[in-house]
C-alpha cells in the first residue's frame, strides 16, 4: 500500500518572475478573487477529499507555491491543522512550506513551528544581484543568510534552492551562489536549471533577442562544477536536482512524488496522485472556488495510468534517482535493453557495477543526459 | 453594337466560311480569363445567372492563381452585317512550360488576340508566344487590355506592340474585359479579318488534337480541330502515330458545356470521347483519322513530351507511400507529360523520382497532389538531365544527382536554354550580374521601346531550374519576366558534390554543379545541416566532398545536457506527456549511420528560399 501526501498549493504572489510559468496569480490577475477566501476553499476541498480517500495518515505535508508565506502564518497553521485533524499525521512526518526570504521574520516562523512546521525550503535562486535581476526576483540576498540561520536556530529543517543558466549567468556568478549557500550550511540544496518556457518574459526577451539564451554546456559546466563542490562539501546528490546532507535530510515529500506514493494536491492548478488515477485541479482561484461551491472535487483531466504507463513512470522517474532503477522494470518495457545498456555502461554514461546488480544507475555525465538514457533503455 | 446571334449555326454543317478560329495570347494577369467570361456573357452562351468569374478554368489551381494549365475550346454564335459566325475561341496554356501545347492550340487557329495589360505592356511569355504565332502565320489583332485602370497607359503600349507586329498604332483595339468595352467590336474585327479555315470536304478525315483532358465521369476528352473531312458519331477512328483504334462515342462542342452534334466539318473544333482512360492513348498533337477512309499523312508538328526537370518527390509520413503511388497513377490520366519511376532516399525514405516539362509542371503536380490527395509531400532540389561520358566510353544518363557516376568522367553534357528576358531598362545591370553569376552568355540586347529592355542569354537549364526566377523578381521588383526554350546540350566542367554526415552520405543533398560553385555549394549546406540537425550524444562531422576530396567541414558538437530538470510540484503527466511527444518524434527521425535526424532538417535543408510556398499554404 503506497503512503499518502498532502501539497497544498498557495497561488499566490507579489509580482511575477520573468521565468515563471506556474499556476500563481498576483493581485490583479486574481480577477476578485479574494485571498481571505482560500483557507475556507481549501477546508471545503480537504472536506471532499477526506469522503474520497478516507481517513489515511498523512506521512508528509508540503507547502508550495506561489508564495505560501503570503498568507498570514495563522492561515498556514490553520490549513496544517485542518489537514491533520482530518487525516492525522505521521509520527515524525516532514511539514514543510516554501519560503520567500522577504516575507518571514522571527515572529513568522516561530508561528509555523508552533503550528507543526518544521522544514522550510527557501527560494534563494542566486546570491548575485545581477542574476537575480535577470530573474525578476526582488527579494534582498542578505536575508536569505539570516533567515537560513534564523530557522535553523528555531530547529527547522533547512533547504535552500538554486536556478542556473540565467541568461547571462557567469560561471564565476554561479559559483558566488553556491558559495553563498554553503556558508548557510542548510541541510539540503536544491538546484535547478532554468527552462525557457514559453510565453514568459524571459522567453519574450530571448526571441526578441534583448537577452542571449541559455548556452548548454555552460548549463552542463555548472551542473559538473556544482556537484563535484557539494560533495566536497558533504552533500551528496539523491535525485538529479537534490543533494542532502544525509539521506534524513532528503525530501521525503518529494521522494514520495518520484517514488509513485499517493499524494493528494489541494489548491488551484495542484496535481494528485491517488490509486492508480492522475489529475489536477482546474487553475483559476475562482473556477476552484466555484466548483467548490457546488460542492463537487475541483478537477480536471482526470486519467487512470494503464499498467505500461506505470511502468514508464516508474522508469522515468526511477532513473532520476541515485537508487536509480530496477532492470526488471526496464525489461518488461523493452525485452531488447539488453544491448542499449550494455552500450550505455561503455558510454559511462550508466554505472556498470550498478547495471551487473540489476539496476540501473546513472555517472555523472549520464545524469546529464537522462532523457537520452531513459529513451535508449526504453528503446525509443 | 452588333447583336446576339438569333439563330446558331448548326455544328457539322457549318460551312467553313463561317467560322472563325481564334486564340488569346496573353500573360498571366493580363486578363485573358477575365476577357474570356465578357465574351461568353455578350454571345449569350452563358447566361448571367450562371456566370462566374474564370468560367472556363476548371481546375481550382487555375481559378485561384488566375492561370490556364490545359486549354479550351468554346464554340460561340455572332453576328455581323446579318451573317450568322461560328467563333471558336481557342484557350491557350500561358506558360513557359506548356509550350508544346501552345504550339498545338496555335495550330489549330487562324487568328490570335494579342491580349497586353494596358499598365505592363508586353511580357516575355507573350513575346514567345508571339513569335509561335507568327511563325504559325495566324493572323495578330492587337489589343490592350484594362484600359479602365488608372495606370494604364495605352498610347505608350499601342506603340510598343506596333513596333513589334507593325502597323498602325491606331488599330490596336482597346478593351476591358471587367467592364466589357470593345468586347463586342473585337469580336466584329475577329470576324473580319481572321481568315476562314480551309480544308477538304471530301478528303480522308483528318483532325488534329490540341488538347486531351482525363474526366473522372466521361474518361479522356479530347479536343480536336478538323482539318479535312468529317467524323461522325459511332464511327471507328485511328490514332495516327500510335494505329490505336477507338470508337467515337460521343462527339460534341463546347458551348462552353458539353453539347452532342452529328459530327465535325471542316474547319471546326469539338471534342470526342473514345471511352479510354488514359490521356496517352489520345495525345496532343496526334492526328485523329478514320479507319473506313484513313488519311495517309499525318499532320506536321507531333511531338513527344520531353521531361524537363527532374525532382524526387516523398510523402512526409511514410506510410504515405502507397496512396502517394495511386495518386501519381490517377494524377497521369490527366498529364500526359508525367513520368515517375520508384526511388528511396537513405534521407528521405521511399519515394517517386518524377519528370516534368518545367517548373511550374513541377509546382502544380505537387500542389495537386496535396490538394486533391489529401498528401504532405517533400519535394528534392529541382535537377536536370546530364548525359555523362566515361574515360571507357561508356555514356550514361543521370536524372538524379545521386546516381552520378564515379570513376573517371570525360565529359558531361548538360541542357541549355535561351532565355528571354524582358525588363524596365533601369534593371539591364542587375539582370546581367544574375545572368553572368549563372554562366549566362548574352546572346543580345535590344531596346523594344523607350525603356523597355529584352535580354537574350544562353543558359545552363540547371541555373535557371532552381531559384533563378524568383530572383529575376525580387531584382527587378517584379517587372521583369522570363521566358525560355531549350537549344540543346553543351559541355560543361561539372562535378557532384556529396554531403557526408559522419561519413555517410545523403543522398538528398547530393548536387551537381559547377566547378567554380561547389565550393560556395558545400559550405552552404554543411552550414545549413550544422544549424538543423540537433546535436547528438556524440560528435558528428558534416562534410561536402567532390569525390574522396572534401572541400567543405563542420561539426555538430557533442550534446552534453539532455535532461528536464524538474517536475513541476508533482506533475508528473507533463513529463510522461513530454516522453510521448518525445516517442512520436522519433517516428519522424531518420537515421543516416548512427546519426538520428528529424525529417523536419532535411525538409527545412531542401525547402531553402521557399517562404512563398510556406505563406500560400499559412493562408
Amino acid at each position: 500500500m503506497p503512503t499518502f501526501h498532502a501539497y497544498v498549493h498557495v497561488p499566490f504572489c507579489r509580482v511575477r518572475c520573468g521565468y515563471c510559468d506556474f499556476n500563481t496569480y498576483t493581485a490583479t490577475e486574481l480577477n476578485g478573487y479574494p485571498q481571505t477566501a482560500f483557507l475556507s476553499h481549501l477546508r471545503s476541498e480537504i472536506a471532499l477529499s477526506l469522503v474520497q480517500v478516507g481517513r489515511r495518515e498523512l506521512e508528509t505535508v508540503f507547502f508550495g507555491g506561489g508564495t505560501p508565506t503570503l498568507l498570514p502564518a495563522t492561515e498556514l497553521v490553520e490549513a496544517l491543522s485542518i489537514l491533520i485533524e482530518s487525516f492525522g499525521l505521521a509520527e515524525g512526518a516532514d511539514v514543510t512550506t516554501e519560503a520567500n526570504p522577504d516575507t518571514v521574520d522571527e515572529a513568522y516562523l516561530l508561528a509555523l513551528r508552533d503550528g507543526g512546521f518544521n522544514r522550510i525550503s527557501f527560494g534563494m535562486q542566486s546570491a548575485v544581484p545581477e542574476v537575480l535581476a535577470i530573474l525578476d526576483r526582488t527579494h534582498n540576498p542578505d536575508s536569505v543568510a539570516k533567515n537560513v540561520t534564523l530557522a535553523k536556530r528555531l530547529g527547522f529543517q533547512t533547504s535552500v534552492d538554486l536556478i542556473y543558466g540565467a541568461p547571462g549567468e557567469t560561471m564565476g556568478q554561479w559559483q558566488e551562489s553556491v558559495e553563498a549557500a554553503l556558508g548557510m550550511n542548510p541541510d539540503h540544496i536544491s538546484a535547478y536549471a532554468l527552462i525557457i518556457e514559453p510565453g514568459t518574459k524571459l522567453a519574450r526577451q530571448i526571441a526578441s533577442g534583448e537577452r542571449p539564451s541559455p548556452d548548454e554546456d555552460l548549463q552542463a559546466d555548472k551542473y559538473e562544477w556544482l556537484d563535484s563542490r557539494l560533495a566536497a562539501a558533504g552533500y551528496s546528490w539523491y535525485e538529479l536536482s537534490n543533494w542532502s546532507r544525509s539521506s534524513e535530510n532528503a525530501s521525503r515529500h518529494n521522494m514520495a512524488y518520484w517514488e509513485g506514493q499517493d499524494w493528494w494536491g489541494f489548491g488551484p492548478g495542484a496535481h494528485s496522485h491517488v490509486s492508480g488515477k492522475r489529475w489536477s485541479n482546474v487553475k483559476h482561484p475562482s473556477n476552484y472556488a466555484a466548483l467548490l461551491g457546488e460542492n463537487s472535487i475541483p478537477s480536471t483531466d482526470l486519467e487512470e495510468l494503464s499498467e505500461t504507463e506505470q511502468l514508464e513512470e516508474r522508469a522515468m522517474l526511477g532513473l532520476r534517482l541515485r537508487t536509480g532503477l530496477d532492470l526488471d522494470v526496464v525489461r518488461k518495457l523493452n525485452p531488447r535493453s539488453s544491448k542499449p545498456i550494455s552500450e550505455l555502461v561503455a558510454e559511462e554514461l550508466l554505472d556498470g557495477r550498478q547495471a551487473l546488480l540489476g539496476r540501473a544507475v546513472l555517472t555523472l555525465k549520464g545524469r546529464l543526459l537522462a532523457d537520452l538514457v531513459l529513451r535508449k533503455v526504453l528503446g525509443l | 453594337m452588333s447583336p446576339r446571334a438569333k439563330n446558331r449555326l448548326e455544328p457539322a454543317k457549318t460551312n467553313p466560311d463561317f467560322i472563325r478560329n481564334f486564340c488569346i495570347i496573353a500573360h498571366i494577369d493580363h486578363g485573358k480569363s477575365t476577357l474570356a467570361d465578357r465574351m461568353l456573357q455578350l454571345t449569350g452562351i452563358v447566361d448571367d445567372r450562371s456566370m462566374r468569374a474564370q468560367y472556363l478554368d476548371r481546375m481550382d489551381i487555375e481559378r485561384e492563381r488566375g492561370i490556364t494549365i490545359k486549354s479550351q475550346a468554346v464554340r460561340m454564335p455572332w453576328e455581323l452585317e446579318g451573317q450568322t459566325y461560328a467563333l471558336n475561341m481557342i484557350d491557350t496554356p500561358g506558360h513557359v512550360d506548356f509550350t508544346y501545347e501552345v504550339s498545338r492550340s496555335l495550330a489549330a487557329c487562324e487568328g490570335a488576340v494579342l491580349l497586353v495589360d494596358a499598365a505592363q505592356g508586353i511580357e516575355a511569355q507573350t513575346l514567345a508566344n508571339l513569335y509561335l504565332a507568327m511563325e504559325n502565320d495566324l493572323e495578330i489583332i492587337p489589343v490592350l487590355n484594362k484600359i479602365d485602370l488608372p495606370a494604364a497607359q495605352p498610347e505608350k503600349y499601342a506603340e510598343e506592340l506596333a513596333n513589334l507586329i507593325g502597323g498602325d498604332p491606331a488599330d490596336c483595339l482597346r478593351v476591358s474585359g471587367k467592364t466589357g468595352i470593345g468586347v463586342d467590336e473585337l469580336l466584329d474585327k475577329i470576324i473580319r479579318t481572321v481568315p476562314a479555315p480551309v480544308g477538304d470536304p471530301n478528303a480522308p478525315a483528318r483532325a488534329m488534337i490540341f488538347d486531351s483532358v482525363y474526366d473522372s465521369y466521361r474518361g479522356v476528352v479530347t479536343y480536336v480541330r478538323m482539318i479535312d473531312g468529317h467524323l461522325a458519331p459511332r464511327e471507328r477512328i485511328q490514332m495516327m502515330s500510335t494505329r490505336a483504334v477507338h470508337e467515337a462515342l460521343e462527339i460534341g462542342v463546347s458551348s462552353p458545356e458539353p453539347e452532342v452534334t452529328k459530327g465535325l466539318g471542316v474547319g471546326e473544333v469539338g471534342y470526342l470521347i473514345t471511352g479510354v482512360k488514359d490521356v496517352r492513348q489520345s495525345k496532343v498533337g496526334d492526328t485523329v483519322t478514320t479507319v473506313a477512309k484513313p488519311a495517309t499523312e499525318a499532320l506536321k508538328g507531333y511531338s513527344e513530351p520531353l521531361p524537363m526537370v527532374f525532382s524526387g518527390i516523398y510523402p512526409i509520413d511514410g506510410s504515405d507511400y502507397p496512396n502517394l503511388r495511386d495518386a501519381l497513377d490517377k494524377l497521369k490520366l490527366s498529364d500526359a507529360a508525367l513520368v515517375y519511376e520508384p526511388e528511396t532516399s537513405v534521407a528521405l525514405g521511399f519515394g517517386f523520382r518524377c519528370g516534368f516539362l518545367g517548373l511550374l509542371h513541377l509546382e502544380i503536380v505537387t500542389e495537386r497532389l496535396e490538394r486533391e490527395f489529401g498528401l504532405d509531400l517533400i519535394a528534392t532540389a529541382p535537377s536536370v538531365v546530364y548525359e555523362v561520358t566515361m574515360d571507357d566510353g561508356r555514356e550514361i544518363t543521370v536524372t538524379n544527382p545521386s546516381e552520378f557516376p564515379t570513376g573517371k568522367v570525360k565529359k558531361v553534357l548538360e541542357p541549355m536554354v535561351r532565355a528571354t528576358i524582358l525588363s524596365p531598362k533601369d534593371y539591364v545591370g542587375v539582370i546581367m550580374e544574375l545572368c553572368q553569376g549563372r554562366r549566362g552568355v548574352m546572346v543580345d540586347m535590344q531596346y523594344l521601346g523607350e525603356d523597355r529592355v529584352q535580354l537574350r542569354y544562353t543558359l545552363p537549364l540547371a541555373e535557371i531550374v532552381f531559384d533563378f526566377f524568383d530572383q529575376l523578381k525580387s531584382k527587378t521588383q517584379g517587372y521583369g519576366s522570363l521566358d525560355y526554350e531549350e537549344v540543346g546540350l553543351a559541355e560543361g566542367d561539372l562535378v557532384k558534390v556529396d554531403i557526408l554526415l559522419q561519413g555517410d552520405q545523403v543522398d538528398a543533398f547530393s548536387a551537381i554543379v559547377h566547378r567554380d560553385k561547389a565550393y560556395a555549394y558545400g559550405v552552404l549546406m554543411t552550414g545549413k545541416l550544422r544549424e538543423l540537425i540537433p546535436r547528438q550524444q556524440f560528435e558528428v562531422p558534416i562534410q561536402a566532398a567532390v569525390g574522396a576530396r572534401i572541400i567543405a567541414r563542420e561539426s555538430i558538437r557533442a550534446m552534453r545536457k539532455d535532461v528536464l530538470a524538474k517536475c513541476y510540484g508533482g506533475d508528473i503527466s507533463r513529463k510522461r506527456k513530454l516522453l510521448e511527444k518525445q516517442k512520436e518524434g522519433k517516428k519522424r527521425m531518420k537515421m543516416v549511420g548512427r546519426v538520428e535526424v528529424p525529417q523536419e532538417a532535411f525538409i527545412a535543408a531542401l525547402s531553402n528560399g521557399d517562404e512563398k510556398k510556406a505563406d500560400k499554404k499559412g493562408k
